[in-house]
């Protein structure tokens, strides 16, 4: 604690901190300022204090679509982590089939969120979408405008589709670094597929792992296009998640406090679940820090 | 515990090979005795490594035999030929402790709980990790961790073979020579049968028994330390073993009479008629410098260009009849003003095309 002290450092630090102002701090700011204020139109406000913030947080609504979101990210991690780290470990790891499975693997994350989206609603129609016929001529009652079931299972289908690849792509970059002495000796010392994954796979890439499912629970906890497309959150409110109630509260009804609350709970919400995951990850098999200090 | 025969072993890693230059290992035939420290050693890229993994089953040679004991090992995986390797990077399983590291191999091997905890404990203390013992692998220096993998391979008390592959690369100077006389004493206790890959002649010399020297994907010699240093069956080996290395020059000979450039010499040895390329090689242990007048009719005119000092001793690099040539001496030994270099009749060696001649004495 007793380093001097360079005052010269802030300076070196100010462009990146106007830069993040104008881009994040500000237009947050604003709105902060909605979410304290009720507004009657012709720019007149008047302070309406945490009122904003009570009203969502004892709204059912808002209880309802944080709900669907939960639970729409519990599925999202459980189905596309697991499936990840399968398609990894069984792509080749060198080869002229490498280039091929990169690249086919990376298709679906170079198509637009709302394309997606316009693809399933067409493929699954009954009518004319293959999907839908497919499903019509073996006898399956599918229809996603209006049953709550096949609304979800569709847009599950449809993220798991959109963006497996993504958690592919990053447990792959972390597979093909682990050295293969470390798959010789694992032979070497008699372990069998799943120790050589439980012990050497799974611990190398646990790094990209907690990236991969950051993202993946940041962008489903954040899901807007695929359900708009689909349904506009139907049927009924059923796949009207927090991002959808959001834009219907602040465009639709023009609620802009309740609206501007919500985002700030909304975007508190997955700040502080992706801090519980990185914390989690982050220690999950690392030693206790007490140990560690004794032994230095 | 075992003795492993190589019959024959060649290696390409190309599928299809066409030519010999395909082939990292090219025909290898030879037995090492059990219980025998042997030393892989050769400069990088001359198939030490191929060779080792052939031994272990984690390559399948393209050609030829592997055998433990007589019985035919080619086709089986290390499990199933019962070996332990080290690499040259220390290899720990992060997520385990020190102790569930040493552990690991017995329990994917069934063995029971109580033998396994004798055993570790063991090995903790032999090892000098015991205080470690409940700590994450993951968190320890390099020559630890390099320990662990050792360990790894020495709880299994029934190994045929223990194989190193370059293992103190990384460690630093003072914990490889700790580290090694740690191999040394382990060998002498538990009595497996050691290969260990290096590219560094002092570690194999005192490590090994036996040294096995490699160029090329050829073994060129294998012998005691002694063998290697009084007759390198190659100059290779003379010029690799040995610091500088053994000197070689081009020489004339037939019978007994040596001609270098303009100098004649008498050799000790008689030698028939040699065809091809004739050399002859001579340590630099057994130049002397002297004067002329205390040379006599073997002495030849020493340019000298350097002298290096290299502690108890010197050594003088300059030229013999045009050719290169080193001299180790003491370090008081005075340098006449008119060098002359005498070489030991005794310790001449005579090569044609690069490989040793015997002579009849």
């Amino acid at each position: 604690m007793n380093k001097p002290f360079n005052n010269k450092a802030w300076f070196f630090v100010l462009p990146v901190f106007l830069l993040v102002a104008i881009s994040a701090i500000i237009p947050l700011m604003t709105v902060v300022n909605y979410s304290v204020q009720d507004t009657f139109g012709n720019n007149v406000f008047y302070w309406a204090g945490t009122e904003w913030f009570k009203e969502v947080l004892h709204s059912s609504r808002f209880h309802d679509a944080l709900g669907r979101n939960l639970l729409f990210s519990a599925i999202i991690l459980a189905i596309e982590i697991p499936l990840g780290i399968a398609i990894a470990l069984t792509l080749p790891k060198k080869g002229i089939w490498v280039p091929v499975c990169l690249i086919l693997m990376a298709l679906p994350l170079l198509i637009p969120w709302n394309v997606v989206g316009t693809i399933w609603q067409v493929f699954g129609r009954a009518d004319i979408g293959l999907l839908g016929y497919t499903m019509l001529k073996l006898g399956v009652d599918y229809n996603y405008a209006t049953k709550v079931f096949d609304a979800w299972a569709t847009i599950i289908v449809m993220d798991v589709w959109h963006w497996t690849s993504l958690v592919v792509l990053l447990c792959y970059s972390g597979l093909v670094s682990i050295p293969e002495a470390y798959y010789q000796a694992a032979r070497i010392d008699g372990a069998s597929k799943w120790k050589v994954f439980k012990y050497i796979q799974l611990p190398k890439i646990k790094r990209v792992l907690l990236i991969a499912v950051l993202l993946r629970f940041m962008d489903s906890f954040m899901i807007y296009t695929e359900p708009f497309v689909l349904t506009g959150g139907g049927p009924g409110n059923s796949t009207t998640f927090l991002s959808i109630d959001l834009v219907k509260t602040a465009i639709g009804q023009f609620d802009l406090g309740p609206a501007a609350a919500m985002s700030i709970i909304y975007f508190l919400i997955v700040l502080l679940l992706s801090w519980v995951f990185y914390t989690v990850m982050e220690n999950y098999g690392a030693e206790k820090p007490d140990s560690r200090v004794e032994q230095d | 515990m075992a003795q492993i025969t190589l019959d024959n072993i060649a290696h390409s890693f190309d599928p299809y090979p066409t030519s010999e230059a395909d082939y990292a290992l090219k025909s290898i035939d030879c037995q090492w005795e059990d219980g025998g420290a042997y030393a892989l050693l050769g400069p990088s890229g001359c198939g030490k490594t191929t060779l080792l993994n052939i031994i272990s089953g984690l390559l399948t040679p393209s050609n030829g035999h592997v055998l433990y004991n007589n019985k035919d090992m080619t086709l089986l995986t290390p499990e199933q030929r019962n070996i332990a390797q080290v690499f040259q990077f220390p290899v720990i399983y992060d997520t385990m402790t020190v102790a569930e590291n040493l552990a690991f191999p017995l329990v994917n091997r069934g063995i029971e709980r109580s033998e396994i905890h004798n055993r570790v404990t063991d090995m903790l203390q032999t090892l000098e990790l015991a205080d470690k013992a409940d700590r994450k692998a993951q968190g320890l220096s390099a020559d630890e961790k390099q320990k662990i993998s050792l360990g790894r391979g020495l709880v299994r008390y029934d190994v045929n073979a223990i194989l190193f592959d370059e293992p103190l690369t990384v460690i630093d100077p003072h914990m490889k020579w700790q580290l090694r006389t740690k191999l040394k004493s382990l060998h002498e206790q538990f009595e497996h049968t050691m290969i260990y890959v290096t590219h560094d002649q002092t570690e194999a010399l005192t490590f090994a028994d036996k040294v096995v020297v490699m160029l090329k994907g050829n073994v060129l010699q294998i012998g005691t330390p002694e063998e290697l240093f009084d007759n390198p069956a190659h100059t290779f080996v003379g010029y690799f073993i040995g610091s500088p290395g053994m000197n070689i020059l081009p020489a004339k000979i037939s019978g007994k009479s040596l001609k270098l450039g303009s100098v004649d010499m008498q050799l000790n040895k008689g030698y028939a008629e040699l065809t091809g390329k004739t050399e002859i090689g001579i340590r630099p242990e057994f130049v002397t410098v002297t004067s002329a007048s205390e040379a006599g009719s073997t002495g030849m005119k020493f340019d000298i260009e350097s002298i290096e000092d290299v502690g108890r001793q010197k050594i003088v690099r300059g030229k013999v009849e045009g050719e290169i040539v080193n001299a180790l001496i003491d370090e008081d030994s005075e340098i006449p003003s008119e060098p002359y270099a005498v070489f030991n009749a005794d310790r001449i060696c005579v090569y044609q095309d690069s490989f040793l001649v015997n002579g009849e004495s």
